[in-house]
């Protein structure tokens, strides 16, 4: 195998990983990767953080420089799009139309941000996050004095662009479409503690709020209107209405797809010469009886690394417990598990702290997924509940008195 | 010379401050975090901020001699500092370390 060459398609998070642990698990043949912004590999978390707020530079977010890449015998092309996907000859096209041809190719193209389909979605005040050029773009505008912000969408980007652009000294609002924020990946009970963190800082969180027009104004600026009739004026409008999978390459390649690229255990899709990892991914959790997209850092790295195993015909059996953390303000927010596992939420105060941990609960009273709010070390013990899918008395649970370790070794 | 402050050892604390809970304790040594560990009765100091994220490591995990970053699962071997698991792919600072009447002290390695 030591001439065969592994195409990765996109370098993100999840196609630098996968780059660097060919190499290091010691495949000699060409890794070529590709991707189409103009930066290495990075990620993407401080985006929503310390880059629109101007505090961290491209090179702090960086994974593997290029120098790094190079050592590696990684041959980089940023700036390269893929354009075509042909599995029965496997090659993959290039957007000049060069073809390359390949042993094995991992799909890892990540998402896009969904463009909401109201009238303005896509006017000129209007901002998306997904890219560090993205970052770059709003951090000019942030960085004007007193901004009035308008962030639609309550969903992590949304609420950490809303801390970020607040703590920046600006006027913040969030319209959520949903009756909640977060609504998707965290039990009811967590969803108005997230919303008070932000309300205890000034900023005003409207739910059950459909946007249903952005008008620019001659003057600068817009008219963001809702559809029960409210206007509020923005300088700046920040849509954090989710992301969609690209898996154009693969659907018109004829995989299977199921809103994003489905791959087994071992990371592969339904071609065995080509893998996926990543955002794009739809991952199917057999014995849960789900299909579930992760759209984290931990997925991206870990698929990514996992993907490369695979590729090297290693052991490889991935089915994470997601994770996900979040930082608004001072808090630190974690989350571990399935929210559509979960029909009952119980909270636990933390004693001593300001922090709590939420638990998800299934009808059978085995705990699905955790949250921790500054919860510390103890969400690591909470992150054992839910790996294992323990049974706990939730009265237990909800009481700081109970020792969280005692109800574990039960 | 006074007696912490021979040969660069300094005294940072006693073995009874770390936690038998965590195992862990963060101590601020010369203006740098440090973070000492009891590993089943073995004394060992690293520096306490993880080198990926805004972490510290004495809110972490011990296990086996590891220690486990409380934010993205990072894992260092506690005595050597070396790293053993994505995220992390540099090695942390570890630091001499000796007891003496149960006080800890800790010195600078030789790089």
């Amino acid at each position: 195998m030591t001439t065969a060459t592994f195409v990765i398609v996109g370098a993100g998070q999840a196609g630098g990983w996968a780059a660097k642990t060919l190499r290091d698990q010691g495949f000699s043949g060409r890794i070529v990767l590709y991707g189409s912004e103009a930066h290495p590999p990075y990620e993407r978390p401080p985006l929503s953080k310390g880059v629109i707020a101007g505090s961290t530079p491209l090179s702090e977010t960086m994974l593997f420089t290029p120098a790094q890449l190079q050592a590696d015998g990684i041959e980089f092309f940023p700036r390269r799009t893929v354009r075509g996907l042909k599995p029965e000859d496997r090659l993959i096209i290039l957007d000049d139309g060069e073809a390359v041809s390949y042993d094995r190719a991992l799909l890892c193209t990540g998402g896009r941000p969904l463009v909401p389909a109201f009238h303005g979605a896509d006017s000129r005040d209007v901002f998306f996050l997904r890219t560090f050029d993205d970052a770059e773009r709003l951090k000019d505008r942030l960085s004007r004095p007193r901004q009035k912000v308008v962030v639609i969408g309550a969903g992590w980007i949304g609420l950490e662009v809303a801390a970020t652009a607040r703590s920046l000294g600006n006027d913040v609002r969030i319209f959520e479409a949903a009756n909640r924020v977060c609504a998707r990946s965290v039990i009811p009970e967590v969803s108005p503690i997230l919303a008070a963190l932000h309300e205890t800082q000034g900023v005003d969180i409207q739910v059950s709020s459909k946007v249903s027009s952005i008008e620019p104004l001659f003057s600068g600026g817009s008219t963001v209107r809702l559809s029960n009739g409210q206007e509020h004026y923005a300088d700046v409008v920040v849509l954090g209405t989710g992301l969609v999978s690209n898996d154009g390459l693969a659907r018109e390649a004829g995989l299977a797809c199921d809103g994003g690229i489905l791959v087994d255990t071992r990371c592969r899709t339904s071609d065995e010469h080509i893998f996926a990892a990543g955002d794009v991914t739809v991952i199917e959790y057999g014995h849960l009886g789900i299909r579930s997209r992760l759209e984290s850092w931990q997925n991206a790295q870990d698929q990514g690394v996992a993907a490369a195993r695979a590729m090297l015909d290693q052991e490889v059996s991935y089915q994470p417990v997601p994770l996900v953390w979040s930082e608004q303000y001072d808090a630190m927010i974690q989350l571990a598990g399935h929210a559509q596992l979960a029909t009952h939420g119980v909270v636990r105060p933390l004693g001593d702290k300001s922090g709590l941990l939420a638990f998800g609960l299934d009808a059978s009273g085995q705990v699905k997924m955790a949250v921790g709010i500054n919860a510390g070390r103890e969400y690591r013990v909470a992150r054992r509940f839910v790996e294992g899918s323990i049974s706990v008395d939730p009265h237990r649970l909800a009481d700081p008195a109970t020792l969280l370790s005692s109800l574990l070794a039960r | 010379m006074t007696m912490s402050n021979n040969e660069g050892w300094k005294r940072v604390a006693l073995v009874k401050d770390i936690s038998s809970d965590t195992g862990t304790l963060r101590v601020i040594v010369d203006d740098e975090a440090v973070c000492l560990y009891n590993v089943d009765g073995s004394i060992c100091a690293t520096q306490d901020k993880c080198p990926h994220g805004n972490a510290s490591l004495a809110d972490g995990y011990i296990e086996n001699g590891t220690i486990e970053c409380p934010l993205h699962q990072g894992v260092f071997d506690i005595r050597s500092g070396q790293p053993l698991c994505p995220p992390v792919t540099t090695a942390i600072k570890t630091y001499d370390v000796k007891v003496e009447d149960e006080a800890i002290l800790i010195r600078p390695q030789a790089s």
